[in-house]
This record gives C-alpha cells, structure tokens and sequence, in this order.
C-alpha cells in the first residue's frame, strides 16, 4: 500500500497538516503536497477509471503528463472538471470527485466494457455504428453521448475572475528547471530583457531531485545561489506558476499563469494568460519518461521510475512497500536506489537490457538490491492495485520463470523530449537512435518573418540527458538567444556538472518483446483512451498507414493528456507492425495549447459587461427610462418600439405610426453614419463611389445616392449633402459608417492615391434627431431661434445651419418616412438636451418617439428600399428599379462593368414589385413565389421571394415587396407565396408605392 | 453651451488605479501635409505646440498635439475653443488640401492614475508599455480590448486615454474591471 513515510519530501511542510476530501472522505495532507502525492500518503491507490473500458486507474506520474487521475475539482460555481491531481497544490479544504465511474468508483457497471475488450477494438465505433442507419441517431447516439466524457459539466457561472496581460521581452525562455535557469543567466547577463517561466512552484526541475554536483556544489545548491542571482537581475523576470502554452508566428508566446488555484481564499484573478512579444524564445522545456508496454502496466500501482522517486523524495511518499523496478535504461536504478535509502523494499530490478547497466547499477547493487539483467515483466498480477509480477526474459514470449510479489512497479522506457514548443511553429526534429527519442534539428528551427530562428531548445528538451551536458547545452543556448536578440553576451563557460555515467539505453517497445495476442490486449500505449498495443497492430493491419489516420482511428493521443505518454510508444508500435523505420513514420503534430488552459483565462475580462461593446447614442439612457424594446443594429441597441405599460409590441408601431402619419413623431437617428469628404478633387471621387452624380449638386443641397461595391452590388444607400465647393457629407446606413469610411480610405490610399481628398468619419460627433409628421415645423418653430424652417425658408431635399432654440443645429429637409421631415444634427454632448426640447415642444401635439420597426412600416409604405432586406449583396440597383439613380452621363463608377455582364444585364432577373394579399393578411418573413413544377432535389419551383413584410397601420392591411420574375410586367397579377404549414397566401403585384404615391406630403 | 454633457459626465472609479471620465474636451481632427510649414504654424497658433514626430504628443500653452498617422493630427483644446479654432485653421490653411474638424463630441476621454496604471492598460492594449519603452510624450493609437483607442503618458506618469464616445461605457467598465483591487501585475 502506498503512504506517507515519517521522513522526507523536501516540499512539504510537515509543520502545517491541511485537509482535504476525496469523493466525500476526508483526507490529510501536507502543506507542499499536490493532490496525487496527498491521495497516495492516504493510501488512494484507485483515483478514476478508464474512458472506454472504466478500467480501475491509478497515479501513474508526477506532472504535467498524468493520463489518469484527473478529479472534477470543488462544485458550484468554483467547479473545475478533469483536474489533473499531479499538478493540483493541495489546499486546506480542497474538496474533489473521481471521475466515469456508476455508480461509484469502487463498483463500476461500465466496467463490463473491459470483459467485452476483445469485440471493442480499435475502430470499433467506426464499424459498429454504420448500421442500421437509423439507430445512430436514435440507439447508438444517446448511449454514447451518456458515457461519453471524463469529467462533468460545469452547471453554474464561472466565479473566479480572469485576465490578459501583453507584454514584451528580449528573451523568453519557458523552463525553471535547471537548463532554464542556466539560460536565463546567459542571456540575462547580456543585459537583454529576459522572461522565465515555470509550470510548477519549484525551481530547479528534475535536477532537484535526481542530484549531482555542479562545480562541486550538489546541485540544490548551486540551483538556490543561481536564483539568488536572477532575483537580482533588474532585466530579468522570474514567473513561476505560469506554462508556456504556445509558440506562435512573429515570436509570439503564451503563457498561462495561475495566480490563485493553489490559494483559492486570496483576492485577485484566477488565471492570467500573458501575450507575450518576444524577439527570441528558448524552449527549456525538459524531457518526460515514457511507460514500458508489457500486460498490466495500467494496474493501480504501476507507475512511471520516475515518479516513484518524486514521490518519495519530494513529498515522503511511498507508491508501496515492494516496489518492483523495470527498466531499458540507467536512469531507474535512481528510484531503487532513492526507495532503498528510503527503507522501502525492492525485491528486484528488471533490465531488459542483456548487458545490464553502468555506474549506477553498480550503486544498486552494492546497496544489497537484485538486479536481473535480459529481464522482463510478462504480466503484473492484480486487478484494483498491484499485488505482484511475473518475470520473463525479455528476448522470449512471456514463458513465466519466477513470480514475485510486490504492492507497486516502477518503469522507465526510456525519456523523450518535450518537443512541443519547438514543434508548434514549425520546428523541425529527427530522430536520435542513442537515446530512442525525436528531439528538435537545431538546424531546422521555426523561422520568423525574415527567416531567422526565433526559438532555441536548451537542455533535456534538445537531447542531452546528463547534467554536464544540459548546463553546456542550456548555456549556448541562452548565449545564441541573447545574441540573436542584438546582445553581447558575456564570455565565459558553463558551470561543470557531474553525475554518474550512464550504459547505453535499448529501445523496447514490447516486454518481453515476442509478447502473443493475449499480452498485447492488456498491454497499454494510451492509458486515458484505452489504446493498447493490440489496437495499433489492428490498425496498421487494416491499413491504416499514416499515423495521423492511426491516431484518429484509434485514439491514440486524442485524451486531455494528447498523448503525452503514448505518442512515441505508439508510433514505435506502428513502425514495427509496417516494417518501417520509426522517423519514417513520423509523429503527430504538436498543436498548442502544451496542457489544457481554461477558458476563463481565454475570454479574459471579455465577460458580463465587458462581454462585448454596447454603443450607445447620446439619447441611449432616455430609451432606457421609457423602457424601450431593443434591437440590435451593429454594436448599438436601437429602440425597436416604446411600448407603453402592458402593451404589445404590434400595438406599440401601430400606435407610433399613426401618431406619426397624423400629428407628430422622433425618431433617434444619431447612428446613421455621417462622413465629411473634403477637397479639390471630393466631386470626382464621390462620382465614383456613387452610382448617380454627385459633383453637380448644388451647396445647400441633399440628394439620396446609392453606391456599390466593384462587382456591381448595391452595397450603401444615404442622402449627401453638399456643405461648400470642397465638402460634401455623406450620410450611410448606421450598419455601414465603418465599412464605408474604411471603404472610402481604401480607394484613395490605395488606388486614387494621388487624389485631393480627405475623408473623416464625424458620425458620433452629432446627435441626430427625425422630427417627423405634418406638425413637425410646427414643433420645430416652437423652439425658436434664427433658423427660417419655412416651406420657402428651407426647402425639400436641402440643408440648414443656424439656431434653434439655444442649439447649434444643422437641419436637413430629408424624409424617409414620406411625411413632412426635418432630420436635425447638434453635438452630441446637447442630444439629450435637444431630445427633451423637442419632447416639450412637441407636448401639444401628442409628440412621442418611434422606433426602428415603425421607420420600417413607413418606409415600405413609401415602397423605400432598406440595405440588408431588399439587398443581400447579390442585388444590383436594377433589380430594385433604381435606374433613375444610375448616372448615364458618367464614364464610370464603381460597379459600372459589372452591372453590363451579361448576367447583370439578363432580362430573367427577378424585380422588385409590390404586394398586397388578397386577404389582407401579412406575408410571412422569407416566404417564396411559388413556380410550376419541382427541381432536380424535389423542392418546389419558385420565381420570386418577399424582402420586406409588414402590418400598414396607415392602409390597414398586409403589405409587401418582393422581388419577381418578370415583376413590373406582371401588375395586376396574383401570386402565391408559399406558408411554413404547407398552405400557400394569394397576393395581388402592385407598384411598391403604396402610400402618398405623387410625394405631396413631404413637400409641404 | 450649460446642456453640453459629456458621455459619462465624469463618472470615476477607485480600485488599484483611479479610473476618471475626464469631462469634455476640445478635439479636432487635422489632416493634411504634415511637412507643410503652414500647417505647422497653423497648429502651433492654435496650441503653442511644435509638430510631433511619429507616435508622439507635443504640449503647448493652450492645447496638445497627437500625432495619429502619416496625414493626420489631433489637437486637444478646451472644449469651448474647439469651434474657434477650426475656423483659424481653415482660414490660416486656405488654399491648402487640408480638412479640419471639430471631433470633440465624438470622443470619451479617461485619467487613470495610481502607481499600477501601465497594468491596467496593458491587460487590454497590445502595447510595451515598460518604462522605458513608453513614456511621457508617447503615444499610440490602438485597442482597448474590443474597441479602437489612443493613449498618451504625462509627465506624472498618469495617463489619458481617448475613446469614441458610443462605448465610452464599455471603456469604462473594462478599465474598471482591469483597475480591481487585488489585479496588480507587479512587472511593469
């Protein structure tokens, strides 16, 4: 059984014991504990079950990598599912769940799944699910979707608060072990701005407890005086608790920093995720151990050598009593010989290696422990923990020679290194046959925008495994960083480290390696998916020969870890079932993030309020108060309608309109897009930009102008207004301000570049305000002031400046509505105040303001066409009618060529017309024309569609538009528009002017 | 001129950093020539301030001056003169390609203030705002998370910060929530 030893674990703090509670029990730890090494010193052996097979998992490492014990960690709105327990600090309180498991961890029914293992192989869900065809949906889907997933769902709002945070840097090098260390201090020397970053809260990695002397100091040591150091460094900046996530193009870097998991009661973000600039990175990223693949190796009790001896001397945890140790290489004779001093049992050593090991072995030896060289494990015996192994050569195929018992087993495959972060942006690796491992070709890094690397590996991530030949590495590195960054670095050479030398390691990617069928079934590669060396022989059999095709199959790599373990085993498997060499078949790709980041820490501050903007006009807060209906246009909240009391939204239009159409009404237009366009040459440009003339207009004149984009698509539509010889202020829809100034900017930067015209975007300088309906001079001249709002003083389609009341104002005789118009423009700083006057004003006459449905109603009542229902960018201005807004005298504009393609020209197009149904009843939003007959897919024929659909308070009936085959040759005829319940609704073509067809209303 | 009311009218917020509406302001957006010496005379009547180089603002008696591109400036004013003043620049700069306008409604304007302001920035603008890479004098025109934005150091090492006056709120509460207490990033 695993526990808690009476001495050791230099990360505890023995002097402060913490609770904690695992699936409700209630468990102690120690300050420095993670959760992992809390659950083993209570003898948790068992902390999940697989993802296919719910077989019984255990702490199998003691990073980052760990597959399977992952929790769903606290509840409520704190609730975090698939927390890794090798990487949770343990905090007093910390309250945890295992995970897929039913009913409970110990007695779990989906563990049927692993009796059943020999019929659910790899690609089973693949051949399984084809048929029938509908018991997908129906049967397989639902099943699936009930056991799908590891962890639980959070159910309430995320409560912790999150951040970005930009910053830039010379150097940034991710990695605090004892490479990152030393490449920091090389390249800080140089006086660059360096950034290190550490996943973990300790400095120092692997080195801290794997040992060995640097210029004769044991390393702990030399690690504390080095630190000492960079503390003392102004230009460089030690994070811990921070992972680099990701490399990017263009030096850019993630790092993901957790401020308050390990603290949850402190104040402040939970997470902060850097986004980092960096001229030069150097991944110091280290390396991972990889699992052997022999029957059993996923029984609670087998873990990683490495983690063994983590756990005993960082945290004074035993995995157990006995701990038997397998191995290809020198590297676990440390975790026997760290478990022997520790006064645990190791009954024997296994060295698949027929040589045995180097100086190590000698010092396991020597401490009275077996060593059995040629060795193997031909199957771990147990079933919810390890209670022993039987032994074999490693050469045969699993004939038993010796049983012996033992509570845990210890396994080193060997290391790989953690190439990720190299790998994200392009760096290339090849493949080491010494060690058994792809490490990153330093002749083939990722290169920037001029071609340069802009990452360097240092240390156990670039290969070099021995402490002297990581400081030498780790230190060039960070020299070539500094350098490459434009910094001197200083002269000098790396600190000298010893450890013992070690025997060459011998690849083993199957214990013993002639293991039969029965073996390989239970012999694991990916422990969180349940792939196992069977799986990925089945594939490549079936042909699967790419190991992106294998991974997908199989899902191998595909959990939360992505195959942290399980890749290099894995496509060792498959090179062997091919026939092909290990570099031939290649890796994965390492895609960002390198763990799992929340996302929280991605949406940043990006939430509640802050979620997205909300533009507001100057008179927003005044809707507000009457508790208008919004809709959104853009960014901005436009009052739909101003329903008063308990009325309908129906009630509210038709209650504004008729205000409106009898008497008086406001409409808040500030978000109309207003663009000054000024210079020499602004009436040639807006010629261009504008289907119809512009240049001739006269100062003090409006007129209403249409533009398109440059394959002949209506795009834009407003009224210009001409302010003198040289200025002209284009109005556009309030969607299209941005667009159409970015628009206008893009012409003159780029193609009219050597035009006189200056552009300005002035659409949130002005508030502007629709006084509309017969009274609204009356309204208007209540105010006061010098401006002559006359029929004569300010005529139909021109413009004013002057006083009204107090206000400065510009008011322009425009109308959208067909009623008597006034659209009034003042600083938006005096909208509000502007607002109220009107409302005061306009008291006698029952004044109130309509919203954007009314303005719609009364524009298709005019027969006005509105950007973004008659048009979707597939609608030229002839389709519409517009011909008479389509200059003849211009040699050219935007969209001219298009619109003569044949296509453009075709007579087929469908036309805009209007509609009346013969019921009086309202077309539905999106309704078809329907034609004779059905198409190739057996869907009705039809010939036009509506584009504007409305209840006319005005008329008191159903009105529409609609674009028609043929339409304006077709008046008088009736149409059917189909229904969404099959029914069709008969509607009579009519011209689209239904309302004040000779325009005497507004030119009064 | 009593109604004019600016976006927020002057709201603020306390948290490691202050957080102020500043009020209004007299703004007005300049283009033209910026190597002309008649623009540059221009610009020095209306402010008293000399023509900024690139991403640079320059200081005068009555007013400042923001460089915000190759062909344009930005002159802030009190806001009662912003009117006055693009009337001189049109007159001094006739017969010249040049458009000024008065932008002054258009815009929200923030203080911020406290020793960690260049955390509260730096959590939502892409800028190196290090010491020794922005200081006062420095300008840059960027985003504030979702929206576009100016900024600019004073010599206080406070800062102002320039919006479009829609979202003013939006810059608000997302300065507010950069500005907790507890939020300190303690680099910068």
């Amino acid at each position: 059984m695993s526990t808690r030893l009476s001495t050791g674990g230099r990360n505890l703090n023995r002097a402060k014991q913490i609770s904690f509670s695992f699936n409700g029990k209630q468990l102690k730890g120690y300050e420095g504990d993670t959760l992992a090494s809390a659950l083993l010193a209570n003898d948790q052996m068992m902390v999940g079950r697989s993802f296919k097979y719910h077989r019984p998992r255990g702490i199998l490492a003691s990073g980052v990598e760990e597959p399977n014990a992952l929790v769903n960690l606290e509840s409520g709105p704190q609730f975090e599912p698939n927390m890794v327990t090798t990487t949770v600090e343990l905090y007093d309180g910390l309250s945890c769940q295992s995970q897929n498991h039913w009913p409970s961890l110990e007695f779990d029914v989906g563990a049927i799944n692993s009796f059943m293992g020999r019929f659910y192989t790899a690609g089973f869900y693949y051949k399984t699910f084809m048929f029938p065809r509908f018991a997908w949906k129906h049967v397989f889907e639902p099943i699936v979707r009930q056991s799908a997933g590891l962890g639980k769902v959070p159910k309430d709002r995320d409560g912790d608060r999150y951040e970005h945070f930009y910053a830039f840097f010379d150097v940034v090098i991710v990695g605090g072990g004892i490479a990152g260390l030393q490449a920091a201090a090389a390249a800080g020397a140089s006086g660059a701005k360096v950034l290190l970053m550490e996943q973990g809260a300790h400095w120092g990695g692997r080195s801290m407890v794997d040992g060995g002397h640097v210029d004769g100091k044991p390393v702990a040591e030399h690690v504390a005086a080095l630190l000492d150091a960079l503390d003392a460094m102004e230009n460089v900046t030690l994070r811990n608790r921070m992972m680099g996530a990701g490399v990017y193009d263009h030096g850019y870097v993630l790092g993901y920093e957790k401020l308050t998991d390990h603290a949850p009661e402190a104040d402040g973000p939970k997470h902060r995720l850097w986004r980092i600039r960096a001229k030069q990175i150097v991944t110091a990223t280290g390396a991972l151990e990889r699992p052997l693949s022999f029957s059993g190796n996923d029984i609670p009790g087998v873990m990683l050598a490495s983690a063994a001896r983590d756990y005993v001397e960082r945290y004074g945890v035993s995995a157990g009593d006995r701990t038997v140790v397998v191995t290809n290489n020198d590297d676990a004779y440390r975790t026997a010989i760290s478990l022997k001093n520790a006064g645990l049992e190791v009954p024997v050593i296994l060295d698949a290696r027929a040589t045995g090991g180097g100086a190590l072995a000698e010092e396991a030896k020597a401490l009275g422990i077996r060593v059995e060289n040629g060795k193997a494990i031909a199957k771990v015996k147990g079933g919810k923990r390890v209670t022993g192994v039987a032994i074999c050569a490693q050469a045969g195929e699993g004939a038993v020679l010796e049983e012996i018992k033992c509570d845990a087993v210890a396994m080193s495959g060997g290391w790989s290194p953690v190439v990720h972060l190299w790998s994200h942006c392009g760096g290339k690796l090849i493949w080491d046959e010494d060690q058994a491992h792809f490490r990153p070709d330093t002749t083939r890094a990722p290169t920037s925008h001029d071609g340069q690397a802009f990452v360097t590996v240092a240390g156990s991530a670039s290969g070099p495994l021995g402490l002297g030949d990581v400081l030498i590495d780790a230190d060039a590195a960070g020299k070539s960083a500094a350098t490459a960054a434009g910094f001197k670095p200083k002269k000098g050479d790396a600190p000298e480290g010893v450890t013992p030398e070690q025997a060459a390691l011998e690849p083993v990617w199957l214990m013993p390696q002639g293991a039969g069928p029965k073996l390989r079934m239970k012999a694991w590669l990916d422990f969180q998916n349940d792939v196992k060396v069977s799986d990925v022989r089945l594939a490549a059999q079936e042909g699967y020969e790419s190991v992106e095709h294998t991974k997908r199959y199989t899902t191998l790599g595909m959990a939360t870890d992505q195959g942290k373990l399980s890749n290099i085993n894995g496509l060792a498997t498959l090179a062997g079932q091919l026939n092909a060499s290990i570099p031939e078949v290649g890796t994965t790709t390492f895609r960002p993030p390198y763990t799992p980041i929340s996302f929280g820490a991605i949406a940043g501050e990006a939430r509640d309020e802050a979620f997205q903007p909300l533009r507001r006009t100057p008179i927003h807060d005044y809707h507000e108060d009457q508790k208008a209906f919004f809709e959104p246009v853009g960014h901005w909240r436009r009052p739909y309608c101003f329903p008063q009391g308990d009325e309908s939204h129906a009630d509210a239009v038709k209650r504004e309109i008729n205000q409106t159409r009898n008497s008086v009404g406001l409409l808040d237009a500030s978000t109309l897009g207003k663009i000054i366009v000024k210079g020499p040459d602004a009436g040639k440009f807006l010629d261009m930009m504008y289907t119809n003339m512009m240049s001739n207009l006269k100062v003090g004149k409006c007129r209403y102008g249409l533009m398109c984009n440059e394959n002949g698509f209506l795009s834009d539509d407003g009224v210009v207004a001409r302010i003198d010889e040289e200025t002209y202020l284009c109005h556009t829809t309030t969607g299209g301000a941005e667009r159409i100034h970015g628009w206008m900017e893009d012409w003159l930067q780029c193609e009219w570049w050597d035009w006189k015209v200056y552009t300005a975007n002035v659409t949130e300088q002005f508030a502007q305000i629709a006084v509309v309906g017969p009274n609204a001079r009356k309204v208007i001249q209540k105010l006061g002031g010098d401006m002559d709002v006359s029929k004569e003083g300010l005529a139909f389609m021109s413009w004013k400046d002057g006083k009204l009341g107090d206000f400065d104002a510009r008011a322009y005789r425009i109308s959208f509505s067909g009623e008597l118009s006034y659209e009034i423009a003042v600083p938006a700083s005096q909208g509000r105040a502007f607002w109220d006057a009107l409302m005061e004003a306009g008291e006698e006459f029952g004044i109130m303001p309509y919203g954007t449905e009314g303005l719609h109603v009364m524009r298709a009542e005019k027969g006005f066409i509105m950007i973004g229902d008659e048009t979707d960018g597939t609608i030229i201005p002839q389709d519409l009618n517009l011909n008479w807004a389509i200059s003849k005298k211009k040699e050219d504009f935007l969209g001219k060529r298009a619109q003569l393609r044949s296509h453009m020209a075709d007579p087929n197009r469908w036309k805009l017309v209007g509609l009346e149904t013969l019921d009086g009843s309202v077309i539905p939003d999106g309704s078809y024309v329907i034609a004779a007959g059905e198409n190739a897919n057996g869907q009705r024929n039809t010939q036009g569609r509506v584009t504007s659909t409305y209840y006319s308070p005005t008329l008191d009936r159903g009105i529409a538009m609609g674009l028609l085959h043929n339409g304006p040759d077709r008046m008088g005829e009736v149409v059917e528009f189909n229904k969404v319940d099959g029914t069709t609704v008969k509607a009579k073509v009519v011209d689209p002017v239904f309302y004040d067809k000779d325009g005497e209303k507004q030119n009064v | 001129m009593s109604k004019a009311v600016s976006a927020l009218n002057g709201a603020s917020y306390d948290g490691f950093v202050r957080v102020s509406e500043t009020g209004l302001r007299g703004m007005i957006t300049l283009r033209g020539d910026l190597g002309s010496k008649k623009l540059a005379a221009a610009v020095k009547a209306a402010t008293g301030a000399a023509m900024p180089k690139q991403r640079k603002i320059t200081k005068g008696a009555k007013g400042l001056v923001a460089w915000m591109s190759p062909d344009e400036l930005l002159l802030v004013v009190a806001y009662a003169d912003a009117g006055e003043v693009v009337a001189a620049l049109d007159a001094a700069l006739s017969g010249e390609h040049a458009l000024a306008v008065n932008v002054s409604d258009a815009r929200a304007v923030f203080r911020l203030e406290g020793a960690g302001v260049r955390d509260v920035l730096a959590k939502t603008c892409p800028v190196d705002l290090a010491k020794d890479a922005f200081g006062a004098g420095d300008l840059r025109r960027t985003r504030l998370a979702q929206v576009p934005a100016a900024f600019w150091a004073n010599e206080d090492d406070s800062f102002e910060l320039v919006c479009f006056r829609s979202v003013a709120q939006y810059a608000f509460d997302v300065l507010k929530v950069s500005a907790q207490p507890s939020g300190e990033v303690n680099f910068l």
